[in-house]
């Protein structure tokens, strides 16, 4: 380079002209800037890739806070003949075809975005019998029954077959009567059946009736069918039940056809218990609306087993049979809902989940969900009293018709109403509980199953978890690394700091294995054994530190010199290791009545084989290293004339390290610790396999648990993208990262301002 | 003793207690799964022993230790096991008895001291078998068709021979199947494809029709070729059988086809022992796995986990590095940036699970919903890349490594003295010259470290993956000899997640215990390496700057 400079002769035949080295300047100047932009664009990217993340999960969870919408599409006078009353409206899956039931005994299918009459079926009603009572049954089932004032009923479905002519999807509308098409008997004396009800079970159709001259009658009747003739033969059982002392309005049958309710004009519900047909009993009579105001409207929730009630002045509620200690079965209010501005005329229960919608005189509909206690729409849709209103099967569609007989027909998103803040974080009183508790419990094998979303055994878990690792791990690894921060050779440091640091990286899923199929059944079964480890390692230490004190001063440095205390200790603390496994059998027999866990479980104990205790060893181990090497880091730089400062004035080493280094230092052990707790929050390999993964509400070091790492990892690939679980799995992982995320800069910024500290010292 | 703890020394031995806890633990668990997973392939010797419980028929035993504990007798009897009179301790082994078709039961406690008349026979026949695990006996007769061809000393040499032959007709008609089979039935789809894009199109004109028509015909007749060399290696395979009795003289015909390895370890000597065990070694990592992956190789896992972990680093190093030098070199350096750089050296301390959702709805649904409909359509409703696959995992651990890597090039790039960018600058280069001719080349060793422990970490991370591409039995590797050869949506084996499947998920978890230890052996020794090299190389790296800079 100097040469060139000086030799000017040479650098005239070397150097290009001036063209050239202006275009050499510019493409230079050109790569820097592209260079820049490159490097620029693809920082920015990759660091919004980053930040996308947390958006990304936010925008996965927000969903669930947005209200329903509601778009109204078109309405339209009734399909069918003008001056026939609606009984029954709904819309079937695919929201092609509608269908409605009226009064005149005629079936219509139309098309609910048109009101126009697809099909109009006229159902087999003699002459002069007329129709004097409606009823549905659950929604699954699509079951209608008519009562007649010859004291008969008729049982019809609507059904849906897909058809696909050239390709195209149609919708092929047809009714099905599981009884047959001619009506059947309730009342053998024929009297009007002016109040109705039915269900379908397993054994057959239960069919409840109410006649004009106060008799209420129970029927079973089961259909079988011949599979060598085809032929269908009734079997039919029941009769009268009683005369009530009151005038029912309204008749719910259970689907396991246990239990009847009968709600009267008073505002009463008489529940019966129906297991024997032919012999019912009356069990209790309960107010379900308040004093002086009568039931509007009853209906069953999906699974049948809470009913909803609908009073004459708005309110809306929600009741089941709960049983009491002697598991005895009682009505019990459950919770209410937003009141309806005027009486309630029609509930309606969705198809799939546990929602339901009302519909008031004032001309209002609302929509509910039970489990969450959301009452989560209401609008005015009609001046004129609603009649009835109705969810499409698919929550997509809903349908209303009011008092003069318009149909009025919306679009409706209601995607996630199972979920709020209730009832993720608080107790809820679900199906079939004695009370109101926190459950996880997110899917099941059959259709009418209540998901339980309750987040606070899984966050309660991951705490319990995250305690016990910490608990099993801060002692080792802050001891630990003020010892090879400050007393430890060098030499020995240049080993333990790398052993260490390899601890870090095993895979979890190694500690998660080794902690499920060896040290869980090793535990089990040495109780005492780890028990005395846990409990008289640290005397035993002390001991043998009394007995190399005791030694004559000239010996101390000879026998340990300072600094190697640990590798000494190394083979004593094998040896007594070994001897208290050993020693196991001995200590049970002593101790234990010969097994500690029947000991445990004979006081009562709840014992799991993969417990707490296993997961906080076997987490700790998994976060000693990180707590390790931060608190190491920060006692290692503690500033050396502080030390030797204290050290120079007459206090002695340890003296120094509690009153100097680690005061000096306590800021960096405290971000290790969070740092670590951090890291025990959001394992998942360790928890899922060191525990039995049951979401239960304790402290007990003896039981399992299940964390929302964990839980995620179990339930994610089954839920379904989009649905509420899957977003509650999200907000599960949204918790976890902000969490973490939180306690990581915490930490590191009191790192930060504790480097500064060291700096300015 | 007032002295001594005023002195402090019992506190700095409890320190020192604790470090010393630290070690044992490491250094214990290492030598845990080393002495587990090795000795997995060790031919042990097969114990005969008569089980004489008091009051009741003695029972002849034929198989091999595994575990032996000692408790007290109330939790021998609360096990349902006879326990001698007068004695509060008993000793008890854990006996692989195999057989497992035989009397459903293969591992079996025992009370140690009615184990009566133990010897250890020469003749005692131990079979590896394709299914029911193994077989313990002895061998009586090697058969051809039903014909005893060999009985006795000399049915041994017979034995090894006709395995060996079974063992290379079984691999001829695995290549058939895995190799030959599978590439026509590969072509066969994509044929479908290839007609339904046409359908979507509205090209399937009757010339397109008859093309595919006539190598539809092409490959079916190639696939019955195949199928009646295939059944007619089998018939040749189902040649030879052995008879065999059982601890209980049971008198059993084991085809040979069902036999991948006849040994009888208490009759061959020490070379022998160690021939054999790295037979078996060999067979483990270059195997494929059998009976529910709880016995057999690992080489799925083992090649799902390199490709992609490599996968892994082709996306994470210049996304990472790029990031970095944005960070160090090219951002104004302020509070934001400082910002910034906690959030990404935080985001290493987010949960992986975390990542793994994020993997899932962001890249599976969103991403590869979106591509399916795109680029995919001729197979829709059966998703292509909208479902977990190779390259989704490879992505999100990519992501969740990131962090690793720009912390690492970040650190080496602060670690390169000022006074060597001044001289580029000085001297007339731009700063792109002076970064990528000067500065990365230096800064390299960092980044290198930094890659190795991001593949550290991926390697051993399992969790994601669960949600994002992992399966327990993939029946394809991710990368083969069938167009297009790299098949990133493939789902893929990995290690880590083998260990928790077979050793929690399978339905024999006695019988699969030795080989999780073994794969965890494999796993743990792959992490280590990889991690002392990075150690190693940081620390040479601070060595040589530490010499520049001074």
């Amino acid at each position: 380079m100097t040469t060139s400079t000086n030799d000017q002769a040479g650098a005239a035949s070397v150097m290009p002209d001036e063209a050239t080295r202006a275009r050499v300047k510019r493409w230079r100047y050109a790569k820097d800037g592209a260079s820049r932009w490159l490097v620029g664009f693809g920082g920015v990217s990759v660091i919004g890739a980053l930040a996308l993340m947390f958006l990304y999960l936010f925008s996965e969870v927000m969903p669930m806070l947005a209200p329903p919408e509601m778009e109204p599409l078109t309405e339209y006078a009734a399909p069918g003949e003008a001056g026939e009353r609606t009984l029954f409206i709904a819309v079937e899956r695919y929201q092609e075809v509608g269908f409605r039931v009226t009064d005149a005994g005629a079936l219509y299918f139309f098309r609910p975005d048109s009101g126009e009459v697809l099909q109009r079926i006229t159902l087999h009603i003699p002459d002069g019998v007329e129709i004097v009572s409606h009823a549905f049954g659950e929604p699954r089932t699509r079951l209608n029954i008519l009562g007649l004032s010859d004291g008969t009923a008729l049982l019809f479905r609507d059904a849906y077959s897909l058809i696909y002519p050239e390709g195209v999807r149609m919708v092929e509308p047809s009714v099905e009567f599981p009884l047959g098409e001619e009506p059947i008997r309730v009342d053998d004396d024929g009297a009007p059946l002016s109040v109705i009800g039915a269900q379908q079970g397993a054994r057959g159709f239960n069919i409840a009736g109410y006649t004009a001259d106060g008799r209420l009658l129970l029927t079973n009747v089961d259909a079988r069918r011949n599979f060598l003739t085809g032929e269908v033969t009734l079997t039919r059982r029941g009769g009268v039940m009683e005369r009530p002392d009151y005038a029912p309005v309204a008749l719910l049958l259970s689907a396991d056809l246990r239990d009847l309710f009968v709600g009267d004009d008073e505002g009463r519900l008489h529940h019966y218990n129906t297991l024997n047909v032919t012999a019912p009993e009356r069990t209790q009579t309960v107010r379900v609306v308040s004093e002086g105001t009568g039931i509007g409207a009853l209906s069953w929730l999906l699974g049948t087993v809470s009913v909803i009630v609908g009073g004459e002045d708005g309110s809306v509620s929600q009741w089941f049979m709960v049983r009491d200690e002697d598991n005895i079965r009682h009505l019990t209010l459950i919770r209410e809902f937003q009141r309806m501005p005027a009486a309630v005329t029609a509930i309606t229960p969705e198809y799939a989940r546990k929602g339901f919608a009302t519909a008031d005189a004032d001309g209002n509909i609302a929509l509910h969900h039970s489990t969450s206690h959301r009452s989560l729409l209401q609008r005015q849709v009609s001046d004129q009293p609603v009649r009835f209103a109705i969810n499409a099967p698919r929550n997509n569609g809903f349908l209303t018709v009011d008092e003069t007989e318009i149909v009025r027909y919306f679009s409706l998103r209601n995607p996630h109403p199972e979920a709020s803040i209730q009832a993720l974080w608080s107790r809820v009183w679900y199906e079939g509980r004695q009370q109101p508790d926190f459950v996880w419990q997110s899917s099941s094998a059959t259709d009418e199953f209540e998901p339980k979303f309750s987040l606070v055994p899984l966050t309660l878990g991951t705490i319990k978890a995250a305690f016990y690792a910490m608990l099993f791990a801060m002692p080792l690894a802050i001891l630990g690394a003020i010892y090879s921060a400050y007393f430890m050779t060098p030499r020995m440091r240049g080993i333990t700091k790398p052993a260490i640091e390899i601890m870090e990286a095993l895979p979890t899923v190694i500690l998660g294995f080794l902690a499920g199929l060896w040290f869980a059944p090793f535990v089990e079964r040495s109780l005492p054994a780890v028990f005395s480890v846990l409990l008289l390692m640290p005397v035993m230490i002390m001991g043998l530190s009394l007995a190399w004190f005791m030694l004559p001063k000239h010996w101390r440095g000879r026998v340990v010199p300072a600094g190697w205390e640990a590798a000494a200790l190394i083979p004593f603390i094998l040896l007594f290791g070994w001897i208290c496994v050993e020693m196991n059998p001995v200590l049970q027999i002593a101790f234990f009545e010969g097994d500690m866990r029947q000991w445990l479980t004979d006081r009562g104990v709840t014992y799991d084989q993969r417990n707490a205790m296993i997961v906080g060893v076997a987490m700790g181990f998994a976060v000693i290293p990180t707590i390790y090497s931060i608190a190491e880091e920060a006692i290692f730089n503690v500033p050396k004339h502080l030390t030797q400062g204290s050290l120079a004035l007459g206090a002695t080493t340890w003296q120094t390290v509690t009153r100097v280094v680690l005061l000096t230092a306590s800021p960096g052990i405290f971000s290790a610790i969070m740092i670590g707790f951090g890291r025990a929050v959001g394992e998942t390999m360790i928890v899922l396999m060191a525990t039995g993964n049951s979401p239960v509400v304790n402290f007990n070091m003896f039981e399992g648990m299940r964390t929302l790492s964990a839980n995620i990892a179990v339930e994610m690939p089954e839920a379904e993208a989009g649905g509420t679980h899957y977003r509650i799995l999200f907000l599960a992982g949204l918790v976890l990262f902000v969490m973490t995320f939180a306690l990581n800069t915490v930490a590191e910024m009191v790192r930060q301002r504790l480097r500064k500290k060291y700096a300015s010292l | 003793m007032k002295n001594w703890l005023k002195s402090g020394t019992p506190w700095i031995w409890l320190n020192a207690g604790a470090a010393a806890i630290c070690l044992i633990m490491v250094a214990g668990l290492v030598a845990l799964i080393a002495v587990r997973g090795l000795g997995h392939f060790w031919p042990g010797p097969v114990m005969e022993a008569t089980y004489a419980v008091p009051g009741q028929e003695p029972v002849r035993v034929l198989g091999e230790r595994v575990n032996d504990e000692t408790v007290t007798a109330s939790v021998v009897e609360d096990a349902g096991q006879p326990v001698p009179e007068d004695m509060e301790v008993v000793h008890r082994w854990l006996i692989k008895l195999g057989n497992r078709d035989l009397t459903g039961r293969d591992f079996l406690w025992f009370v140690e001291p009615f184990l009566v008349d133990r010897s250890y026979p020469h003749d005692a026949l131990h079979l590896e078998r394709m299914e029911w695990g193994d077989f313990y006996g002895y061998l009586r007769a090697v058969t051809e068709d039903g014909a005893a061809v060999a009985e006795g000393e000399a049915a041994w040499d017979e034995l090894y021979m006709r395995v060996s032959r079974a063992d290379d007709l079984r691999r001829r008609i695995t290549r058939i199947e895995r190799y030959e089979i599978g590439d026509v039935n590969n072509r066969m789809e994509r044929l479908r494809l290839q007609e339904r894009r046409h359908e979507l199109a509205g090209t399937l004109t009757g010339e397109v029709r008859e093309s595919l028509t006539g190598q539809r015909a092409e490959l079916d007749a190639r696939y019955a070729v195949l199928m009646e060399r295939r059944s007619e290696l089998q018939t040749q395979l189902s040649r030879d059988a052995l008879v065999a009795e059982t601890a209980d003289g049971r008198s059993i015909t084991i085809p040979l086809a069902h036999v991948v390895r006849a040994t009888r370890p208490n009759g061959i000597g020490l070379a022998e022992k160690i021939g054999l065990y790295i037979e078996k070694f060999v067979e483990f990592i270059s195997g494929y796995p059998r009976e529910a992956n709880t016995e057999g190789g690992i080489f799925p896992a083992i090649f799902g986990t390199v490709v992609m972990v490599l996968l892994m680093s082709v996306i994470v190093t210049p996304l990472g590095v790029l990031a970095a030098i944005y960070l160090r070199e090219y951002a104004k350096q302020g509070p934001i940036v400082q910002l910034i750089r906690i959030s990404v050296n935080n985001l290493a301390g987010v949960p992986s699970i975390v990542f793994g959702i994020f993997g899932l709805g962001f890249f599976v649904y969103l991403a590869g919903g979106t591509i399916d409909q795109l680029f995919y359509p001729e197979a829709l409703p059966a998703p292509t890349f909208g479902t977990p696959g190779l390259f989704w995992a490879s992505l999100t651990l990519a992501l969740l490594t990131l962090p690793v890597v720009i912390v690492a090039t970040e650190e080496g790039l602060s670690r390169i003295p000022r006074s060597i960018r001044e001289g580029s600058l000085a001297l007339g280069a731009t700063k792109s010259e002076t970064l990528w001719r000067t500065i990365v080349p230096m800064a390299a060793p960092s980044m290198m470290t930094g890659l190795i422990l991001a593949v550290a970490r991926a390697a051993g991370e399992v969790a994601p993956l669960m949600l994002v591409g992992v399966v327990k039995l993939a029946p394809n590797l991710p990368v083969d000899g069938q167009f297009p050869f790299i098949h990133l949506e493939r789902k893929f084996m990995h290690l880590g997640f083998h260990i928790y499947d077979v050793g929690f998920q399978s339905p024999n978890v006695e019988a699969a215990r030795p080989l999780v230890y073994a794969t965890a052996l494999t796993l743990v020794v792959i992490i280590i390496v990889l991690n002392l090299a990075a150690i190693t190389i940081r620390s040479r790296l601070r060595e040589k700057f530490k010499s520049t800079s001074d």
